[in-house]
């Protein structure tokens, strides 16, 4: 197929050559950034007029920002196992990526007590701590999402339905779950410096 | 696309009859977008008729404050007291809904969802929507938000009356006024289901028009509808999120006791806990999905307009690259003016001249637009069709409107026009009227196309004349009621000793509302009898030559019984010198029209051999690239 757009690559336009389901989910990708993008433009904007609580950044996010970093790593593991036909690694490295997803959302749970003990609350407290909770608790949504887009890849691959030949969703699964890593990796950085 | 393959008729006699398809999978739960359009254009027209009922009411208030309004008590029953009076917080509930329904679930949905979904496919040679089933799912969850706000409607305390722009702190205390509590919660709900119908519509639409095109249908040679449809649902799915922030955090304000919008409020001699909070921030937010917004309304319309206009004066469009280039240069500035709704709250003077400046550069690909229009009319061989009328009329509100606009944005002198009527008249004429306009204009051209049958041409006469005329005399008035100072959303002005000239002025509005409002029953009926009893349409009734009159009469889904045409030339070859035809269909090759071709295209005939060669593969396998 490739081939044969080149033939004609000059005048009439060829559509896209992306698979439109990946092309979609790039924009779904994109309606997230403009969520974040709002958070923390807020949080920057609410900042500015002053009256802001700071407060300790509570230590368990190093931890987290570990896991999901292995978690990217595990994830791109299992797409080079699966592009590559090894489907006993792929039968690793798919359930290692899962369980690293919820470890994270387990790790950050833990980091919401942490702030609670440090008594800084979600309700009637200064907005500084609700940003927090909005910014990681919307994050953890997607990536309770992501947890279940990885399940159902991992369902396929238990049944041989990830190989080579097909690969879409375990492409659009990768997408999605680096860019999840690469937004919190942003929150993170974002967090300390405007926490 | 298998799927789409299988539904295709491939005999052009019998299309009428569908197999497989029982009731439901046919007319609710269908993924075949023509359908869908035709169920988003059916609920934004019931939108339609409630937000013109409400402004009709609040109207007669303002018109005739001491008129007896006792006769709506069986529709409205409490909301009329007993000696006949409107209540005033369900005054201000019919302020804010109407607001609400017109701007969003009429000329968002309405628009966008009926004629991004119909003509995008048709028009770029698509089967359907690149997923039939997200675009199905899209129009749920609108049904779902519609019904909820429907709901919202018959609360006790009434829907939410904090006007459509829900600022917090009145949205965000339930205590604040009775249309805060629950209703204010539902119109949250709402909208949240709302937004998510937009972006999953808005996704569809842009990987459709980038993925999907026909053989040879190049970017620059899309009709400028979809140029429009295209950019409408890049805006939407850029500021829609920002949107849903904002709702979010005023979910949490309203409900867990969070305090991002409110600080330092008494009520009733009571501090409430909240405290930090900043209520701008919110406008910030929602301005930054509002302004675009507004360009979400406005640029289908100027769409549609562009094609009706370019096809019923038989002529190109003047300037099409320069209208391309102005609706990319609205999509861009849309993003960087939205504190011109902001002037008075006090923000930075700098900050509120950067936003001026960057405010009126808008107006210049505007009048852009404006401009290739009226050369596009010019020396034309104008056919007045409804749909051609409701162009020009669109054309005539959007200077209007768009003349005030520029006064608007003059920070200095919204000081003392801001949230007068004044802004009404602008955001009236130069949005609901012009969008409202298109999107007429837009059902009259394309009923055939939908249908199968024509709308009938004296009742949309009628129906053109009526509203044009009677837009112009609602709004018009309206600028020197708001010159004089007269603030927007006040439930009457006998109260007040500045306010009390003018009253003949309000009457005379009011009548004019009326009429304009009844006068719209022509086109309800004329769009339901038409449906039904409806001259049958020839294939390309306004002879026109975009790809949606090179299917059957009633195409099926699929589009096309056969393969999709392929495109050689761009959508307005109307009179062109030396053609045999006034117009030249874009599947016409330049070989065949040798007697009207221009020397560059002579040489595009080469390429058209490379274009007939393109393989189509419609089996739904796409072969991916690494
Ligand atoms: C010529 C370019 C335009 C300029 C310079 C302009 C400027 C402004 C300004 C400064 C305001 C704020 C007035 C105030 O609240 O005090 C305003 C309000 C508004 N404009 Fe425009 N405008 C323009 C075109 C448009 C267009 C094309 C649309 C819609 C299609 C539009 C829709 C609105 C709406 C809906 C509001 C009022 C919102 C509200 O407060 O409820 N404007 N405009
Ligand atoms: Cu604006």
């Amino acid at each position: 197929m490739a081939e044969n757009y080149q033939l004609v690559d000059r005048q009439p336009g060829r559509p896209l050559a992306m698979h439109p389901q990946k092309f979609a989910l790039w924009l779904f990708l994109v309606t997230v950034v403009m969520l974040f993008a709002a958070f923390t433009s807020a949080l920057i904007v609410r900042q500015a007029d002053g009256d802001w609580l700071v407060y300790d950044l509570p230590n368990l996010l190093q931890i987290s920002t570990g896991i999901i970093v292995l978690g990217s790593l595990s994830m791109h593991w299992a797409y080079i196992s699966a592009k590559k036909d090894r489907f006993d690694q792929l039968k690793i490295a798919m359930p290692l990526t899962v369980i690293l997803g919820v470890a994270f959302l387990v790790s950050q749970w833990m980091a919401w007590g942490q702030l609670v003990d440090s008594k800084v609350w979600f309700s009637f407290g200064n907005p500084a701590g609700s940003f927090f909770y909005v910014i990681t608790g919307v994050h953890a949504l997607h990536l309770i999402s992501g947890v279940f887009y990885l399940i159902y890849v991992l369902i396929s691959s238990l049944r041989s339905k990830v190989h080579s030949k097909n690969m879409l969703n375990m492409e659009m699964c990768s997408t999605y779950w680096h860019f999840l890593g690469g937004l919190w990796i942003y929150l993170y950085i974002f967090l300390i410096m405007n926490h | 696309m298998a799927t789409a393959e299988a539904h295709t008729d491939s005999h052009a006699h019998d299309h009428d009859h569908e197999h497989k398809d029982s009731f439901i999978t046919k007319y609710i739960f269908c993924q075949d977008h023509k359908v869908i359009a035709k169920q988003f254009l059916i609920t934004g027209m019931f939108w339609a008729i409630i937000g013109g009922a409400f402004s009709a009411i609040f109207r007669m208030q303002l018109g005739f404050p001491d008129a007896d309004l006792g006769w709506l008590q069986p529709l409205l029953g409490k909301w009329i007291s007993a000696d006949g009076k409107l209540d005033t917080e369900f005054y201000l509930a019919l302020v804010t809904m109407h607001g609400t329904i017109m701007v969003f679930f009429v000329l968002t949905a309405g628009l966008s969802g009926t004629f991004s979904n119909f003509l995008i496919p048709l028009q770029i040679g698509a089967r359907d929507m690149a997923s039939g089933f997200m675009n199905m799912l899209s129009y749920w969850f609108f049904f779902l938000s519609s019904v909820i706000m429907f709901i919202s409607l018959f609360l006790e305390t009434g829907p939410a009356s904090g006007g459509w722009v829900v600022y917090p702190p009145l949205s965000a205390l339930p205590q604040a006024m009775s249309g805060s509590g629950l209703g204010m919660t539902l119109w949250l709900v709402a909208m949240v289901f709302f937004i998510v119908s937009s972006l999953l519509g808005g996704i569809n639409y842009i990987t459709t028009v980038i993925n999907l095109r026909t053989r040879g249908m190049s970017m620059w040679k899309l009709p400028l509808t979809i140029w429009a449809f295209f950019l409408t649902a890049v805006i939407g799915v850029l500021s829609f999120p920002v949107l849903f922030a904002a709702a979010l955090l005023l979910v949490f304000d309203r409900s867990f006791g969070t305090s991002f919008y409110l600080s330092e409020i008494y009520i009733g001699g009571e501090a409430l806990p909240n405290l930090g909070g900043s209520p701008i921030l919110y406008q910030h937010l929602f301005w930054f999905l509002g302004h675009p917004e507004v360009y979400i309304v406005l640029l289908p319309a100027l769409g549609i307009t562009s094609e009706i206009i370019a096809t019923n004066s038989r002529k190109p469009i003047f300037g099409y690259k320069a209208m391309v280039i102005s609706l990319l240069g609205i999509t861009v500035l849309s993003f960087v003016v939205w504190a011109h709704h902001m002037f008075v709250t006090g923000m930075n003077p700098f900050l509120g001249s950067i936003f001026m400046f960057l405010t009126l550069i808008i107006a210049i690909p505007s009048a852009v637009k404006v401009f290739n229009y009226l050369t596009t009319l010019w020396r034309g061989n104008i056919i007045f069709t409804p749909a051609m009328l409701f162009s020009i009329g669109l054309v005539s509100v959007f200077i209007s409107g768009g003349i005030t606009g520029v006064f608007l944005g003059n920070s200095a002198i919204d000081i003392q026009l801001h949230d007068t009527y004044f802004v009404v008249a602008h955001f009236h004429l130069v949005m609901g009227s012009a969008s409202f306009f298109g999107m007429v204009a837009g059902v009259y051209h394309w009923f055939p196309k939908m249908f199968g049958r024509m709308m009938d041409r004296k009742l949309g006469y009628i129906h053109f004349w009526f509203t044009f005329v009677g837009v112009y005399l609602v709004f018009f008035p309206m600028h020197y009621i708001g010159i004089a100072g007269f603030p927007r959303r006040y439930y009457s002005f006998t109260n007040f000793d500045a306010f009390s000239g003018f009253t003949d002025l309000n009457a005379f509005i009011s009548v004019a509302a009326l009429i304009t409002f009844i006068a719209q029953f022509i086109f309800l009926f004329n769009f339901v009898y038409s449906i039904f009893r409806g001259k049958k349409a020839p294939a390309n009734p306004w002879k026109s030559n975009t790809l949606e009159w090179t299917t059957p009469i009633n195409p099926g889904h699929g589009n096309w019984p056969g393969e999709i045409p392929p495109v050689y030339r761009w959508p307005y070859d109307y009179s062109k010198p030396g053609a045999e035809d006034d117009f030249i269909p874009q599947n016409v090759p330049f070989s065949e029209t040798m007697e009207s071709n221009l020397p560059h295209e002579n040489d595009e005939i080469a390429l058209e051999k490379d274009i007939d060669e393109l393989v189509v593969d419609e089996t739904g396998e796409h072969h991916d690239q690494h």
